[in-house]
């Protein structure tokens, strides 16, 4: 067998017979492919990499294009959608797109397909401005998934607009391939004083491998605010490796929310650029994780210019033989005068068979400034937990009741509430509970 | 007159290194470079057992198939290797049994440092090994400390006298191929100390040992080594200045402390080498390996002063191996014009019920870098395993910069961590609240800082807090205050 390096490499020759080798993306996704070359996939060795191991992803034979196309009843798959709200959908079946359960928009706002926006006249000023502008022409995954960008969600939002409603990203594999690897690429852009809401959603509907490798690009203009929701609660044959990268002007609001609930290895790397003044960024994350389940949070918080804050704050509870890892990166250049930069890292071992690691990490060149970073790793409050059994509730609810509590910090900033109930589904599906309210 | 915080930057800027002379004593210096025969040649030099110059060699061999570590966040030109040389002792090595027979020249280089040797015995009670160079010249005290059974002498002289302790636990704590520096150190250190409490002693005083750089172009190698037998207890205090000097010195030391069932040590340091100028030329490289294994109910206590060196990569660290022991490190991490520092230390939870506590404060001022690295580990055999750490930054000035690398990893679920880090400057408001009380800006900015650094500073036994103090003001707040 050839080893997956080997063949997305040569995979790209093949790919290239299906895109358009005039357009200026195509020189974009030669440069990657060479830059991929060079570096292949990341091993333990790099500091980044370090608690995170992709060697046995590298030796699955996943299929690069899927073969057959795959039609799915919405009433199948309907219980991955937020679907008691009506939202806007772009929903990928093996990384194509199925119109039959999407529903798109160009009215006023567009909420569509990269492959549309590569291939229209109309998108082609935005692609020009903003693809590939901010994610890394470096670190080698995202630079895989540059080479081979063709699929994915477009969302541009015009100065002043906010769609009706939310947008839903969903991704579903159907294991018609026995390994498929996909690489969707999303770009999000939100102009001067717009708004926009967006749930994404990685879906594997059988026990085949999946593995994604996905990259998302943001860029909030003046006054812009964008809330984008990560809920990853996959299949344990799906991995995920998530690339997210943020680019902020003046005044402008981004929340990230990640709930991490599944999956066999998902490796978040968030990254946030403030380009202006007066920025506010936000990290949130809750992580609950069980059997051998694997998670890593990578955040960069990169404050260029004063004025500006960022709020970081992520939960873990691990259970098992699961593992988590923390990596919070924090930089303030000599410029970035007043920056108010907090972190925050909680974490709860359930089982002696479960590890975490976690580094917050600083990286300060500005004097006036305060930056502060909190990591703990503990368990549930004896004294508490005896406090409510004595009131007649059962250890099992108990528990559970304090690890909402434990997350709530979390889930409180969550702006819609159907989402946020459903979260706390997932939560009690995941404690194996029912605590009869939700906060 | 009101002293801002400018002034105070400019000031510090200026300051001249206080402690920079240089003393001339003819030195039995060894030719540049390294290879084996140098290896052997020392050992020989040193009429080492057998034993030893193998355990050298070994690590000589280990060492040549070694890279230099690059992951630390400092930025130098890296030594020459075969550049230094690798042994120098004072000539006139008499052993002395009273002071008066010493080298004047010795003994006035020990007033410009501030150790007052006869004082010191009439006052202090510490009895110091003085390392001039790499060879012990003095020892005092030896023989009230050897009355209670407690040896403490260069590390050469123990080879000779002890060979079974030496032999017993050198290189247990940190073996010779720990890493680069370590296994350097190993092949070619030239002297140091060695200490070892008997069981059930509490050591009347506290020992000292002060360390100069004195010879141009000698590498520093010293070997420490502290056993604490069991329900002992030592305190032991490490001191250091070195002369101005343009070319770069490097000083790759080890220290390895063995704390059995119940024993208790104490280890300070205060360390002040040349920093270099304010152009950031010159200045000590200090590449340290400093690490401490406690034993069931055994406590080991790091304390450190750092004011000086051009670049220090120094990691005193604790393994807590038996039940109930007990880890900590308290740190203060000053830097200045061109100094940068990558410090912090390693926890590692082996045994059940471990405590550990991190305290480190760093203070970067000019174009200095001041990272913290540390490592908090607790393996899954470590039951109720806590952790508390915190590192506060201090910035002076836009042009340093305060980086925190703490690791964190913990395999056991009952395990209790906590991280703390904070980075800021002095504020504003705090010096208008002092200027409102009548209090000007220079001693405001003198009363923050020492406020900042206390929590390390009242850690330092009596006898050290007030050199420590000396040497914060020296690189710091000497002129605020």
């Amino acid at each position: 067998m050839m080893d997956l390096k080997d063949k997305l490499l040569s995979s790209f020759l093949a790919f290239e017979n299906t895109v358009d080798l005039d357009h200026p993306v195509h020189e974009v996704r030669s440069e990657a492919i060479k830059n991929f070359e060079i570096k292949g996939f990341p091993s333990k060795k790099e500091e980044a990499w370090k608690y995170t191991s992709l060697n046995n992803l590298q030796k699955v034979d996943f299929s690069i294009f899927p073969k057959r196309e795959s039609a799915l009843e919405y009433k199948d798959v309907k219980k991955y959608f937020i679907h008691d709200i009506d939202t806007y959908k772009i929903v990928f079946v093996d990384g194509v797109y199925s119109s039959y359960l999407s529903e798109t928009t160009h009215d006023g706002v567009d909420v569509c397909l990269m492959s549309s926006a590569f291939s229209k006249p109309m998108f082609r000023q935005v692609i020009d401005v903003y693809f590939n502008k901010v994610a890394s022409k470096d670190e080698s995954l995202t630079t895989l998934n540059t080479a081979f960008s063709k699929e994915g969600a477009y969302i541009y939002i015009p100065k002043n607009k906010m769609p009706k409603k939310p947008i839903q990203i969903l991704h579903l594999a159907t294991g018609n391939e026995a390994a498929l690897m996909l690489q969707p690429r999303n770009l999000i852009v939100a102009e001067e004083n717009a708004e926009v809401q967006i749930i994404e959603r990685h879906q594997s509907l059988t026990e085949n491998e999946v593995f994604t490798n996905s990259v998302t690009e943001i860029f909030a203009a003046k006054d812009a605010h964008v809330d984008y929701y990560k809920v990853q609660n996959d299949a344990d044959t799906a991995s995920l490796v998530d690339n997210t990268y943020i680019s902020q002007k003046n005044n402008s609001v981004v929340k990230v929310h990640t709930f991490s609930f599944g999956g066999k290895l998902t490796r978040n790397n968030l990254n946030f650029y403030q380009n202006g003044e007066r920025i506010d960024s936000t990290l949130k994350g809750v992580t609950i994780l069980g059997e051998k389940q694997h998670v890593d949070h990578h955040t960069l918080v990169h404050h260029a210019q004063p004025n500006c804050e960022s709020h970081q704050d992520y939960k873990g509870i691990f259970g098992e033989k699961s593992t988590g890892v923390f990596n919070g990166k924090i930089i303030v250049d000599k410029i970035a005068q007043k920056t108010n930069a907090f972190q925050q890292n909680n974490n709860i071992l359930l089982s002696d068979k479960a590890s975490i690691n976690t580094k917050p990490q600083l990286e300060i060149f500005a004097d006036d400034v305060k930056c502060s970073h909190g990591c703990t790793i503990g368990q549930l409050d004896d004294d508490a937990l005896f406090y409510l059994r004595s009131r007649g509730i059962p250890k099992k609810e108990a528990t559970a009741l304090m690890m909402y509590a434990f997350a709530n910090n979390v889930l409180e900033s969550v702006r819609i509430p159907e989402l946020k109930a459903r979260i706390n589904k997932i939560i009690a599906n995941k404690l194996g509970v029912r605590v009869g309210f939700e906060l | 007159m009101a002293y801002t915080e400018e002034e105070l930057k400019k000031e510090l800027e200026t300051k001249e290194y206080e402690y920079g002379f240089y003393t001339d004593i003819e030195s039995d210096t060894f030719p540049k470079g390294l290879n084996e025969d140098i290896v052997i040649a020392i050992s020989k030099k040193k009429e080492e057992p057998e034993w030893m110059t193998e355990w050298r060699l070994e690590a000589f061999k280990v060492w040549k198939e070694m890279e230099e570590p690059e992951w630390a966040n400092v930025t130098y030109e890296k030594p020459n290797f075969q550049e230094i040389s690798y042994y120098s002792a004072p000539n006139k090595k008499p052993k002395y049994d009273s002071l008066d027979e010493v080298d004047p020249e010795l003994l006035d280089t020990f007033k410009k440092l501030g150790i007052p040797l006869e004082e010191q015995k009439k006052l202090a009670g510490v009895a110091v090994d003085v390392v001039m160079d790499s060879v012990s010249v003095a020892t005092t005290f030896k023989k009230t400390l050897a009355e209670k059974g407690i040896i403490f002498c260069s590390i050469s002289e123990a080879i000779q006298e002890h060979p079974e302790l030496v032999k017993k636990y050198i290189g247990t704590v940190v073996p010779q191929k720990d890493n680069f520096y370590a296994a350097l150190n190993s092949a070619v250190f030239s002297d140091g100390s060695f200490c070892y409490i008997p069981k059930g002693v509490r050591c009347p005083m506290e020992l000292s040992t002060y360390f100069r750089i004195n010879q141009a172009g000698t590498g520093q190698f010293e070997r420490t080594l502290v056993i604490a037998d069991e329900g002992s207890y030592v305190s032991y205090l490490e001191g250091c200045t070195a002369p101005s000097r343009d070319e770069n010195q490097l000083h790759a030391a080890v220290v390895e402390l063995i704390a059995l069932d119940n024993a208790e040590i104490k280890y300070s340091t205060v360390q002040n080498w040349f920093p270099g100028d304010k152009e950031g030329k010159g200045g000590v490289f200090n590449f340290v390996t400093k690490r401490g294994i406690c034993e069931k109910n055994a406590k080991i206590s790091w304390t450190q002063v750092e004011t000086g060196s051009a670049v220090t990569w120094k990691y005193p660290s604790c393994v807590l191996k038996g039940d109930n022991s007990i880890g900590e490190f308290y740190s203060i991490a000053v830097t200045n014009n061109f100094q940068q520092a990558d410090t912090g230390t390693k926890m590692i939870h082996l045994g059940k019920n471990t405590k550990s506590t991190i305290i480190s404060k760093g203070i970067s001022a000019g174009q200095s870098q001041n990272s913290y690295r540390g490592l908090v580990q607790v393996n899954s055999r470590a039951e109720n395993a806590r952790n508390f750490s915190q590192c506060d930054s201090l910035l002076m000035g836009n042009r340093c910069g305060a980086h925190t690398f703490p690791y964190i990893e913990a395999k056991n679920k009952t395990a209790q961590i906590e991280h703390e880090a904070t980075t800021s400057k002095i504020g504003e408001d705090q010096i208008f609240y002092c200027n409102q009380r009548g209090i000007d800006t220079e001693k405001a900015i003198a009363l923050i800082v020492n406020g900042f650094s206390k929590e390390v500073l009242n850690k330092l036994p009596m006898e050290f807090a007030v050199e420590a103090q000396k040497l914060l003001e020296i690189s710091l707040e000497g002129s605020v205050g």
